[in-house]
């Protein structure tokens, strides 16, 4: 109990559990594993919101992210400033969004914007080559690499634009069976 | 309307995001503001409201305005979007203000207008909708939580304005309790979610083997939840009462140790096989009394015996087909098999939670090879082999398998006769093998059988994913034949014991007979005490109920000890050797030929989806069998655990088995289906034991339905009973049961055949597209043509002109589409123009197009260039 009085005020956890989809021990823990990253940075105290950021180094280096080939990206993603340096918010919000819980229109908007290196609304074909080379690590021939990259955007892409649009991308993968079930991390 | 708008803009840069804190703190500042200002003087306050009012309509008049010019200049999107976001929150606090000061100055009037209440009402509505969906929007927490905030203090301060008048009490009490509710249910849910148990285990196991490997455990820990409810059902309502209120051990014969068997009734070896004080406990059938009613309360035992074992189906089978139902319902297969072959792997194969360096190699791994595959098979499509070859093959690893699995059958059905005739035999001089022979060799073809099928499979050379649900179906062929032929071999055995029990009985009731006539001529009275036996020595029938439950729960334990001896040597003595003496080995042990066991997961599913069948068969004949079941998973649960994660590694192979996976709810479904069937057989057909169990003296075991509803139920409700068991009655609701089914089955196929239509008719448009995207080359060059032979029609239009045409595209694209990413504005009229171009081939788009060159360059810094990027860029796609 009094361990919930000096990390949050009441109204903050409630907040914190309409904004997003975890029970208010959860939302605890996650401050818990959030001050784990950085002691010397995040405080104990965040009744009064103190604006601290943890790096994008600190939090790739997670568990339950350091084995993800996206890891950056997601940590990007995430991040107010585009570079991953993470607020508690947005560390929730992270979280919140990969949970099992969230729907898959929320995921597929962050699924979108993760495979979207460049930021440009837009998953184009480099994209789609960062992509593929971060998951197979780099072990396809150039050539491989074109001809998939190809033939996935000759698949999933509607209006030919020769790139992936977002309506392209939510159409591809609310068909797709492993969608929900590989994109969501527990923490 | 409010949180439309603002969805639609989803700010994507970072501007406007680091500017709405400011903004809203002043609008916060203007609130306060405006409070004290109602306060003091409400006259006042109207006025200056009404002034700011219009004033806000005019800003935002300027603003709309504003709009269309600068969302044609794309750069400038940024700015715009804070722009719009100020009239946006210009209007709220219009609405905001009108409200509150009609709230407030005509707090002493009787009400406020009708059309004022409605918009008020909609907008609490509205906000309050906000709330719950906060959590879906793809904003950032930051916004999310100002703008929680913003809609609570709008809800707080004017929900309870709204209540003015007669209904303002139930107003502010229905608004106080949807609070409380609410409340109530978040910490229902924080409750409920503290409440499932193995979190972090699975967590654990999940992020070290993915996805695939924990929902084998989730199954484990949703079969668990299901036989928990079994055992609350069979432990409350049926052993409990006997236990509390029924006559005590001892008493009557069914609940004594015969004599001859006392002796040996304690011995360690009979109770383990559970004979002795077991099988005359409160585990077995034979144990339950058939007193009507028991106890104080008048407790129904028989009755509550018979709907419990009934039940236990009932309830299982309605939350397998719930599941099953909710599973279907996400999901989300929705299109063919390879049609998007390549973007499924590349953006939905990695499995977000892993998080274990080995399992993520052996990931990276997979998804390499799979995209090779992929690969290959679309270079080459067809492989030419020797394709006889191959079907003989094929065939012959067929005949193999089949007659594996006639040899096995056959091979139980062998044991379980020859079990039968020693137990005909004296029990003394058999070896501990021979009395467990049955339940031994099952176990053991459980064992062998699987991967001798895999090897076998081998042959046929399918592909891994085909191969694999060949094997599952071989092994649930497997155990389902080996299932039913013991029950076939037990029907005999059943069968021959309802003979011996037969002549038991008529030579009891002689003996009664004759110790009646006996004890009445001899006393010449009729008054006769019953005969002074003690009731271990009192002559019994052999009990078959309690014998088939004996069987079911042999077959149980000694499935569990084979399975966890498997696990221990297999897995953990394996992983021990391998480790520890891959110092000293020629061969390095742990990459080279036995390595570490890989955790099997259909296997596993199988084998638990199995044990419940036979937990659902045995628990009518023995009441304990739940409870033991429950045990067996709770030990399972951490035992399995702890081995995979201490001797088992990653698999290469991966096969998705997820709950959303129906297949193996569908193959749980079969197997309750077939283990409802001899349940189901027993109960109506065979007459149960005259002298054990709650259903002793009976015809059959139903009638103590029939008996309930004709002596304890009103007489009417028996006549009603009576109707609906009319075959009269039965008949026609079968049929129209099947005529539903055919009815309901003719709707799905219609809708069936609609969707595919649709689908065709999306594939075709597709196509089309592309064709014309192909030949757009051409088909330009006759547009350029056609506008080099009207020079004046391209030089006419004034470039004002020009720039008005784009934004109502615009606006409505963003009034009726909702995207929820925002391409930024430019774009997407870029965007949009292309596709009205596209879809609509009259030859006056290109016209209106032909300048394009020239605005091109102004609007948009990335992206392809409007006009142009149509022509040309757009002309060379991919050609398959």
């Amino acid at each position: 109990m009094g361990n919930k009085q000096t990390t949050f005020t009441e109204e903050q956890l409630e907040a914190y559990q309409d904004c997003t989809f975890f029970t208010r021990k959860e939302v605890l823990r996650l401050h818990g594993r959030f001050r784990e990253l950085a002691p010397h940075l995040v405080p104990l105290d965040y009744a009064n919101n103190p604006n601290v950021k943890v790096p994008p180094a600190l939090i790739t280096a997670m568990p339950e992210l350091k084995d993800n080939p996206f890891r950056d990206r997601l940590v990007e993603t995430f991040s107010e400033d585009g570079r991953g340096h993470l607020s508690f918010s947005d560390f929730v919000d992270l979280f919140s969004a990969l949970c099992e819980t969230s729907p898959t229109e929320l995921k597929t908007v962050y699924a979108f914007k993760i495979y979207d290196f460049n930021r440009d609304n837009f998953i184009c074909k480099e994209d789609l080559k960062k992509t593929l080379n971060k998951l197979t690590r780099g072990e396809l021939t150039p050539e491989e690499v074109t001809l998939v990259c190809n033939k996935a955007i000759e698949e999933a892409d509607l209006d030919g634009d020769d790139k992936l649009s977002f309506s392209d991308f939510e159409n591809m993968i609310s068909k797709a069976p492993d969608f929900l079930s590989n994109f969501h991390v527990r923490i | 309307m409010v949180s439309d708008d603002e969805e639609n803009e989803t700010p994507r840069k970072k501007g406007p995001k680091k500017r709405s804190k400011p903004q809203d703190s002043d609008k916060d500042n203007e609130e306060d503001r405006r409070s004290v200002k109602s306060k003091t003087s409400r006259r006042k306050s109207k006025n200056e409201e009404s002034d700011e009012d219009r004033e806000d309509q005019q800003k935002k008049k300027k603003q709309g305005k504003g709009n269309k010019v600068v969302q044609k200049k794309g750069r400038v999107k940024g700015k715009e979007v804070i722009k719009d976001k100020v009239g946006e929150k210009d209007k709220k606090k219009k609405n905001g203000k009108l409200s509150s000061s009609t709230s407030s100055s005509e707090s002493d009037e009787e009400s406020l207008s009708e059309g004022e209440m409605e918009a008020l009402k909609d907008q609490v509505e509205e906000k309050k909708k906000l709330i719950t969906t906060l959590r879906n929007q793809p904003w950032r927490m930051k916004r999310r939580l100002v703008l929680l905030k913003e809609s609570q203090e709008f809800v707080e301060k004017f929900e309870g304005a709204l209540g003015k008048g007669k209904g303002r009490r139930l107003y502010a009490f229905k608004v106080l309790m949807s609070k409380k509710c609410i409340k109530f249910k978040r910490d229902f849910e924080n409750f409920k979610t503290a409440c499932i148990p193995w979190e972090r285990k699975i967590k654990e196991v999940e992020s070290h083997f993915g996805s695939s490997v924990a929902s084998y455990f989730i199954f484990l820990r949703w079969m668990y939840g299901l036989n928990l409810v079994l055992f609350g059902f069979m432990f409350g309502l049926v052993m409990l009462p006997e236990i509390l209120m029924g006559l005590p051990y001892g008493s009557i014969p069914r609940k004594t140790v015969p004599r001859e068997e006392q002796p040996t009734a304690m011995d360690y070896a009979v109770l383990f096989d559970f004979g002795g004080y077991c099988k005359y406990s409160f585990l077995f059938y034979g144990y339950y009394n058939n007193e009507r009613t028991i106890g104080v309360l008048q407790f129904r035992l028989p009755l509550s015996y018979l709907l419990v074992g009934v039940g236990i189906f009932g309830y299982s089978l309605m939350v397998v087909i719930r599941t099953m139902a909710r599973n279907a319902n996400e999901g989300g297969d929705g299109a063919e098999e390879g049609e998007f072959t390549f973007s499924w792997k590349m953006f939905t194969s990695w499995d977000y939670l892993i998080g274990n360096p080995e399992t993520a190699d052996n990931k990276y791994a997979s998804i390499t090879t799979s995209f090779k595959e992929s690969i290959v098979d679309e270079q080459e499509n067809q492989k030419d082999e020797n394709i006889h070859l191959r079907r003989f093959l094929r065939v012959l690893a067929n005949f193999l398998i089949t007659a594996c699995l006639g040899g096995s059958g056959y091979l139980i059905y062998f044991v379980v006769k020859r079990s039968q005739e020693f137990a005909k035999t004296n029990n003394e001089n058999l070896s501990w093998f021979e009395q467990n022979e049955v339940e031994f060799v099952m176990s053991l073809l459980g064992l062998v059988c699987p991967p001798l099928f895999e090897t076998i499979a081998e042959l046929e050379d399918y592909h891994p994913r085909i191969a694999l649900k060949w094997q599952l179906g071989r092994i649930f062929a497997l155990f389902l034949g080996n299932l039913y032929t013991f029950l076939f071999a037990l029907f005999d055995e059943v069968n021959a014991k309802l003979e011996s029990e037969k002549l038991i009985k008529n030579a009891t009731e002689w003996t009664f007979n004759e110790y009646y006539t006996n004890y009445s001529s001899f006393f010449n009275t009729t008054d006769v005490p019953p005969p002074a036996v003690h009731p271990a020595d009192v002559i019994r029938g052999p009990c078959w109920e309690t014998a088939v439950g004996r069987e079911f729960v042999k077959l149980i334990v000694s499935d569990i000890q084979v399975t966890y001896l498997t696990i221990l040597i297999g897995d953990f003595t394996r992983a021990v050797i391998v480790r520890f003496l891959n110092y000293c080995w020629c061969w390095d042990l742990e990459a080279g030929f036995p390595s570490y066991g890989e955790f099997d997961i259909s296997g596993n599913v199988l084998g638990l989806i199995f044990n419940q069948g036979m937990i659902w068969m045995g628990a009518f004949y023995a009441p304990g069998l739940v409870g033991l079941n429950v045990l067996r998973l709770l030990s399972s649960m951490y035992y399995q655990c702890w081995a995979v994660m201490c001797c088992n590694v990653p698999h290469e192979r991966v096969f998705k088995a997820s709950r959303s996976n129906n297949f193996y709810m569908g193959l749980l479904l079969l197997v309750l289906f077939l283990s409802l069937l001899p349940v189901v057989y027993t109960i109506m057909t065979l007459s149960p034991s005259f002298d054990c169990g709650p259903f002793s003296g009976q015809e059959k075991m139903y009638v103590i339905v029939m008996q309930t509803i004709k002596q304890d139920l009103p007489a009417f409700i028996g006549k009603v009973f009576a109707y609906a068991t009319n075959p009269g009655l039965i008949l026609p609701a079968v049929l129209l049961m099947v005529l539903a089914i055919y009815y309901l089955n003719a709707v799905s196929k219609a809708y069936q055949q609609a969707n595919m239509d649709l689908k065709k008719k999306m594939q075709m448009a597709r196509d089309e597209e592309k064709n014309r995207r192909n030949n757009k080359d051409s088909t330009n060059q006759v547009m350029k043509d056609l506008e080099d032979l009207l020079p004046n029609k391209s030089l006419i239009p004034p470039p004002s002109e020009e720039d008005e045409q784009p934004p109502p595209d615009v606006v409505i694209e963003k009034g009726s589409k909702t995207t929820k990413t925002k391409p930024g504005a430019a774009e997407q009229g870029v965007n949009l123009q292309n596709d009205v171009s596209l879809t609509a081939p009259n030859p006056r788009a290109p016209v209106t197009h032909a300048p394009g060159p020239r605005r091109g360059p102004p609007r948009n810094a990335r992206g392809p260039q409007p006009g142009r990027g149509r022509g040309r860029g757009q002309g060379g796609p991919p050609r398959q």
